[in-house]
């Protein structure tokens, strides 16, 4: 291959990605990109085996969620499945100082950041919007309109360049999610110029997977979409995003160079929804189930496994572990999210400024009084 | 001592105070650097402060208000320009759907003490775009807080107050006031001037009650003084706070006065009036001599400069309301 990246052909997109473990499980050590950059990893057997942990832990607890849906104990579920890999790669290559913006579907990227995974199911379930201290988690609220949490993003990564914390080994760098549908947003574009304006410490993680709910690919651009970074003057690079490894190898590198002062990067991670938009969508309208299948070929969990089994580094019995420890995890996670308590209705009043309002007092005091008016009648 | 400065140069001033006074209090938006903003009202401030803490930004208001809200996340205190009212709208999103609702979402984890400044208004004979009044569309949204100065000194402190807020504020200059002057004291503490979201009497009477906010207390003063000349007494109260409303002077000057008249630029169909007349309503509703009128610009888009004086409520507009209240 001429420049080392995988070349077209059934499984790997015009314009090549940068593989580092090939659905079969083949490991390939290093991959030298058109622009001359190199991405390798090097893991002990004991991180390999983490990842592999980790793929499966975020599966399963995704799993458990979807039942739960189902079973009516979520209002809506935004299913992670077949991008497992993007996250847990993108998400353990992030330091712990750096920050995170998600959309409302890095589920993974929330587990591998030390997250409690119960931490988003108030808004799935509708107790609450999704509120936890951004700061404290270094993982920014879910954010549902689509492509506004770029923005936000970049202008974090503009607050730590003045606060002087780029330039270094320690420096500090966001991460910024988002997916295919997007890039088409002004925002994005917006938060794309930003950052290579003010040459913001920031690394644009676009999950292409194929899929704005029923639109595919094509309906939001004409190239590839990891192309379009050379447009706002900043390195654009594309990863199988089935691969944990080039996943890590690639954001960890982005994330390095952005808190080193080198400015922002796109990556595009090139995967698939495997499964609906949302629990509310129904892929079967827009979408062939061989196409599914073909996907399912290259399978983020699979590939991983068979390496692991080829190099001898788990056998069966590590692999039974993780699935029984990944389970409990789920089953905790259900008991947890059936004792979640609804919130008391008064409760709508609570934070909607931080110095209060006289008319949202008033409105408190007499939603009370109305409730209580009912107090001791037979209704 | 008192300085005589312009409401224009009375910003500028709140704005250098905010910025000496707290190294993270930020101006950030289009020509607001070099330029000092198409209205002047940031001049200087990048000179003396440099680039970082008064930055101007790619052409895009969404971008601004986004950016704004990342950097708030990240511990700063932004002060945003939009260069005109009718450019706000890009970022309606960012405002509406982002700013006005992240301590609500974070469950009060997240505080956004953004300010965002809104040259508004009319009667500068400006093209399309240069002269609505969106006032009651950010006034309708839970989260956000409004707010207009309609003089010199409220323009200096209320500023700062703003900036000070831990609320995000909607911050509503009545541009065509930019160039009346008036006395400041420049130095006074923060701590002592009047409240950010409290209405206040500007001019007390007993026959009517007239209410009005940012460009329009001068045209309802200057009718309260041709009324005097009828023998009319009106009071004339400037609302500053938008949302929310301050409505206890308003209440107790209307169960005085037994007649009410608000007036604003904003087209009158769900404006800040409707608002208004509905809760005095409510509240005074058996000291109510009359219903509540309102003068205020029409249910058009804002019409070509060469007409807009026949679209803006004027002095004339206001007594004619006036006369009917009385008449009813």
């Amino acid at each position: 291959m001429a420049n080392g990246e995988s070349e077209p052909g059934a499984d790997v997109p015009v314009g090549g990605f940068v593989q580092l473990l090939t659905p079969d499980g083949e490991r390939i050590d290093s991959v030298t990109t058109a622009d001359g950059v190199t991405y390798s990893v090097d893991f002990t057997d004991e991180e390999y085996r983490g990842l592999y942990r980790d793929l499966v832990t975020v599966r399963r607890l995704d799993a458990e969620a979807t039942a739960l849906q189902r079973q009516g104990e979520l209002g809506i579920w935004a299913s992670l499945l077949g991008q497992e890999a993007a996250q847990v790669g993108s998400g353990r290559a992030m330091r712990p100082q750096d920050m995170a913006f998600p959309t409302y579907r890095e589920h993974g990227v929330l587990y591998t950041r030390g997250i409690d995974p119960i931490m988003p199911f108030g808004l799935f379930r509708g107790v609450d919007q999704g509120g936890w201290d951004p700061n404290k988690f270094k993982f920014n609220t879910y954010t549902i309109v689509i492509g506004a949490q770029t923005l936000h993003a970049t202008g974090y990564a503009m607050g730590i360049t003045m606060d002087g914390k780029t330039g270094s080994a320690d420096g500090e760098a966001v991460i910024a999610y988002f997916g295919d549908g997007a890039s088409s947003q002004g925002d994005v574009n917006e938060a794309f110029v930003w950052a290579g304006v003010f040459h913001a410490p920031i690394v644009f993680f676009c999950q292409n997977n194929q899929y704005a709910i029923s639109e595919p690919l094509e309906k939001q651009t004409r190239i590839p979409l990891f192309r379009r970074a050379a447009g706002y003057g900043f390195p654009g690079v594309r990863i199988d995003g089935n691969d944990v490894l080039a996943s890590f190898a690639v954001t960890r590198a982005a994330l390095d160079q952005a808190r080193n002062g080198q400015g922002p990067t796109l990556i595009e991670a090139y995967t698939y929804r495997m499964g609906a938009h949302t629990s509310s969508d129904d892929p079967s309208r827009y979408r062939i189930a061989s196409e599914v299948e073909s996907w399912k070929a290259r399978d983020p969990i699979s590939r991983l496994k068979a390496f692991l089994t080829k190099q001898q580094l788990a056998d069966d019995t590590f692999f039974g572990q993780v699935d029984d420890d990944a389970r409990q995890l789920a089953l905790d996670l259900r008991e947890r999210v059936l004792a979640m308590p609804d919130p008391q209705p008064v409760a709508m009043f609570d934070n909607v400024y931080p110095h209060g309002s006289p008319e949202v007092d008033a409105e408190r005091e007499q939603f009370a009084a109305y409730h209580a008016s009912f107090e001791g009648s037979a209704h | 001592m008192a300085e005589t400065v312009t409401l224009g140069k009375a910003l500028n001033h709140g704005l250098r105070r905010a910025l000496e006074n707290d190294p993270k209090v930020v101006i950030m938006g289009e020509d607001v650097g070099k330029l000092g903003g198409v209205f002047r009202i940031t001049d200087g401030l990048q000179k003396d402060f440099g680039e970082d803490r008064v930055i101007d930004t790619p052409l895009a208001e969404s971008g601004i208000i986004g950016t704004a809200i990342g950097l708030a996340i990240r511990g700063y205190r932004p002060v945003c320009e939009i260069q005109f009212d009718g450019f706000v709208f890009p970022a309606f999103d960012q405002i509406v759907a982002q700013v006005a609702k992240m301590y609500f979402r974070s469950l009060g984890n997240v505080r956004l003490p953004i300010v965002i400044r809104i040259p508004y208004g009319g009667g500068i004979g400006a093209v399309e775009h240069h002269s609505e009044s969106p006032e009651a569309l950010f006034a309708h949204i839970p989260g956000l807080k409004v707010v207009t100065c309609a003089n010199p000194v409220d323009a200096y402190f209320m500023i700062q107050q703003a900036i000070a807020s831990d609320d995000p504020i909607v911050f509503f200059e009545p541009k065509r006031r930019y160039w009346e002057k008036g006395p400041v004291e420049l130095d006074a503490d923060l701590a002592g001037a009047y409240p950010l979201h409290a209405s206040r009497v500007v001019k007390e009477g007993a026959d009517a009650t007239v209410l009005a906010y940012g460009p329009m207390v001068r045209v309802a003063v200057d009718a309260a003084t041709a009324a005097a000349e009828d023998g009319r007494d009106l009071e004339v109260i400037d609302l500053r706070s938008l949302s929310p409303l301050d409505m206890g002077p308003v209440y107790q000057s209307v169960r005085k006065t037994g007649r009410c008249v608000v007036v604003h630029e904003a087209p009158g169909n769900l404006g800040l009036g409707a608002e208004v007349a509905a809760r005095v309503s409510e509240e005074c509703f058996y000291s109510l001599e009359a219903p509540v009128l309102r003068v205020t610009g029409y249910d058009t888009p804002y019409p070509a400069a060469r007409i807009e004086e026949d679209y803006l409520p004027d002095l004339d507009r206001v007594l004619d309301a006036v006369d009917r209240s009385f008449g009813w």
